[in-house]
């Protein structure tokens, strides 16, 4: 099982043939992802030689999925050209596009979000500026790297790269079902509360750590969602406690305004909700070894 | 990116949103000039992006030219809740105020959508209105792929209730308020008050727009927007290198990689400072994915020039990036500010851990440079680096 992604996907990469397309389409195939394919428009008919695996490439998603049956597109696509590329996705009705670029316009992500809810919700969009998401030993969709640890019965839903990594390392030995990096951006397209939803209906997951930070009110939300829904146990971490108001942080979301968008106002209502948080990633590891040991 | 009230009246200017004229100007002087061109009266408003501005003393009006000189030689220089005046605006008077009102769009994070918000009870803060009377604001969802058109305009002065008089004139406003939006790439739009006049005219008397920088590669016009004045140094000069830097108050100079660690870095050191006279994180700053010798070079240069930092803190998980290029980075980049003549003798404790971390914790043990120390845990490193910044 694990969510969204397995070893039956089969991933076309758009913008497969930049040198970050590049660089990472050969990093997914090492952990064994089943890449079908890869799409530019200018290269459609050539192929590219990825140690001795040619991959096709397309002209079209929609002509990629014709040809391949793929059911996932990894977005590698320069933040002026993603509107464009994710809305070709949603017009192929790939089931899952993971957008990692970083740096798309609001503008932008909300008017493909929206586009993707007016054609009925047909594509899960990942992101944009995530690292994508792993399910290991089966297939990996993004950049997070596949030999921090195994495949094992804990869910990760993280709005942050490295944290995802520093968490999957913590627990390396214990191993993950699936791990989901949302993004950090003001507009995702797979919340918190998606991830959630999706773990608790895995039976391959038994306990759930999820990772937030400042800004927004994503993880009050999703407390609010875990206290209703959630019957396995949630384990959270969230990030930026020290961070002062009206200052971003990194990512273009991470901003406090006046007194919303609070680590602590978050980590609160997480506690409200059942949910152990820690206080750094390293006690928020220990919380859940508490839980798995029983 | 917040811009001051007179960068927000020019873009609306810029898009048919009705202002007042006015021009900004930094010098007390240069207030009898403005003033003159307005016909000899004229209302001196200081620029800050804080609100409350007009309690401080910070919006005068001005019946002659010498009247405007001397408001702008006190506002100029002000402190108002600690943002220091360097400009001021020299507007129109507003003609006579029948009423006002309150408009604005936003992105609306939560439903990933954005949002208009509109009110007939504007001229105060719009979260006050909301909490006591609820039902004077109307919000309303915008679909990003349509817009607002006429149609949905009048659908919100409709859910607002804008008096029938003034019903095509806030709809004329709301529609070139929104081409401001989308053509801008703003994350908000605010006008507050939009005023009825007695010509029976609607103004947008002040406001607020605030920028998307993700946005600034087909906004070029943006850049010359940034407030240099009141800018940090050093966050300036880490700008000048595309870092991701953002100055804090604190004695431990932080370097990481990765948005996310960088935020945990920063509360696990000030958990640790706790046991350690209170010492606090000194500043952000990602080196992302991927830092080269020469990026890590470039972010201690504007650490260690910092002088609050007392120590420094290199949290690094090698993702992608290998821990050995993470190492040799932070080696050759000693070597480089020392050979360019930088005095460096802030001690680091460094973290390493991920790919190729045994790899790269050899080179640093092997380089033994006397500054550098090594801790492999993150809260064991934070720990050190704040006992370091405290014994300073």
């Amino acid at each position: 099982m694990a969510i969204f992604l397995n070893k039956d996907s089969k991933v076309i990469v758009q913008g497969m043939t930049g040198s970050t397309g590049m660089k990472h389409t050969k990093l997914m195939l090492a952990d064994g992802t089943n890449i079908v394919g890869g799409v530019n428009p200018r290269k459609a008919g050539t192929s590219v030689d990825f140690d001795g695996t040619e991959i096709p490439v397309f002209g079209t998603v929609a002509e990629a999925m014709e040809k391949t049956g793929a059911n996932v597109s990894v977005l590698f696509v320069p933040p002026a050209f993603s509107k464009a590329a994710v809305v070709e996705a949603i017009d192929a009705e790939i089931p899952l596009a993971v957008v990692i670029t970083e740096g798309i316009a609001v503008h932008d992500s909300a008017a493909f979000y929206a586009y993707a809810v007016e054609k009925g919700n047909k594509t899960r969009i990942i992101g944009p500026n995530c690292p994508g998401l792993i399910t290991p030993g089966q297939s990996n969709a993004g950049i997070i790297p596949g030999d921090i640890t195994k495949p094992g019965r804990i869910g990760l839903v993280s709005k942050s790269g490295t944290l995802t990594y520093q968490m999957m390392y913590e627990l390396r030995d214990i191993g993950f079902s699936s791990a989901v990096g949302i993004g950090g951006d003001p507009v995702i397209g797979t919340t918190h509360i998606d991830a959630l939803a999706a773990f608790e209906a895995d039976p391959d997951t038994d306990l759930i750590v999820m990772i937030g930070e400042i800004g927004g009110d994503a993880e009050e939300r999703a407390a609010a969602f875990i206290k209703e829904n959630v019957t396995k146990p949630v384990v959270g971490y969230v990030a930026g406690f020290t961070a002062p108001e009206g200052k971003t942080m990194g990512h273009a979301g991470a901003i406090v305004s006046g007194s919303s968008g609070t680590a602590a106002a978050k980590k609160e209502a997480l506690e409200a909700a059942g949910v152990k948080v820690g206080k750094t990633p390293t006690e928020t590891a220990k919380l859940a070894r508490a839980i798995l040991a029983g | 990116m917040d811009l001051f009230e007179y960068q927000a009246r020019d873009l609306f200017a810029k898009h048919d949103v009705p202002v007042l004229a006015g021009e900004v100007i930094d010098t007390p002087e240069a207030a009898r000039a403005a003033t003159e061109r307005l016909g000899g009266k004229s209302v001196v408003k200081a620029q800050v992006k804080v609100g409350g501005r007009g309690k401080a003393g910070g919006v005068k009006l001005a019946a002659t030219a010498d009247e405007a000189v001397e408001h702008a030689t006190n506002i100029l220089g002000m402190d108002i809740k600690g943002h220091t005046v360097h400009k001021v605006m020299i507007a129109e008077t507003a003609p006579e105020i029948v009423e006002e009102y309150y408009v604005s769009f936003l992105l609306d994070r939560a439903n990933r959508t954005f949002l208009s918000i509109a009110s007939v009870e504007g001229g105060m803060e719009i979260e006050e209105v909301a909490e006591t009377r609820p039902e004077a604001v109307a919000k309303t969802p915008i679909d990003a792929n349509v817009g607002v058109t006429p149609e949905v305009a009048r659908q919100i002065v409709e859910a607002a209730k804008f008096p029938a008089e003034v019903a095509d004139k806030v709809a004329n406003v709301l529609v070139t308020l929104w081409k401001t939006f989308v053509a801008e790439d703003a994350l908000l739009v605010e006008v507050n008050p939009l005023a009825k006049v007695a010509s029976g005219e609607v103004i947008a008397l002040d406001g607020k727009v605030s920028l998307d920088e993700n946005a600034e590669f087909r906004q070029p016009e943006h850049e010359a927007l940034q407030d240099k004045d009141s800018a940090n140094p050093l966050e300036a000069a880490a700008k000048e290198k595309n870092l991701n830097y953002v100055k804090l108050d604190g004695e431990v100079g932080i370097i990481g990689n990765g948005a996310g660690l960088v935020m945990s870095t920063l509360d696990v050191v000030a958990y640790a400072g706790e046991a350690h006279g209170g010492v606090k994180p000194a500043n952000f700053l990602d080196i992302g994915g991927g830092a080269s010798a020469q990026v890590m070079a470039n972010g201690l240069e504007i650490i260690l020039g910092d002088e609050d930092v007392k120590s420094v803190f290199v949290n690094v998980f090698g993702g992608i990036t290998a821990c050995d290029e993470v190492a040799n980075g932070i080696v050759q980049a000693l070597k480089l500010l020392e050979d360019r003549g930088e005095n460096v003798t802030k001690p680091l404790v460094v973290r390493l851990d991920g790919n190729n971390a045994e790899l790269g914790r050899k080179i640093l043990t092997d380089a033994n440079h006397p500054l550098v120390q090594r801790v492999d845990t993150m809260d064991g490193a934070a720990d050190k680096a704040a006992e370091l910044a405290a014994a300073k």
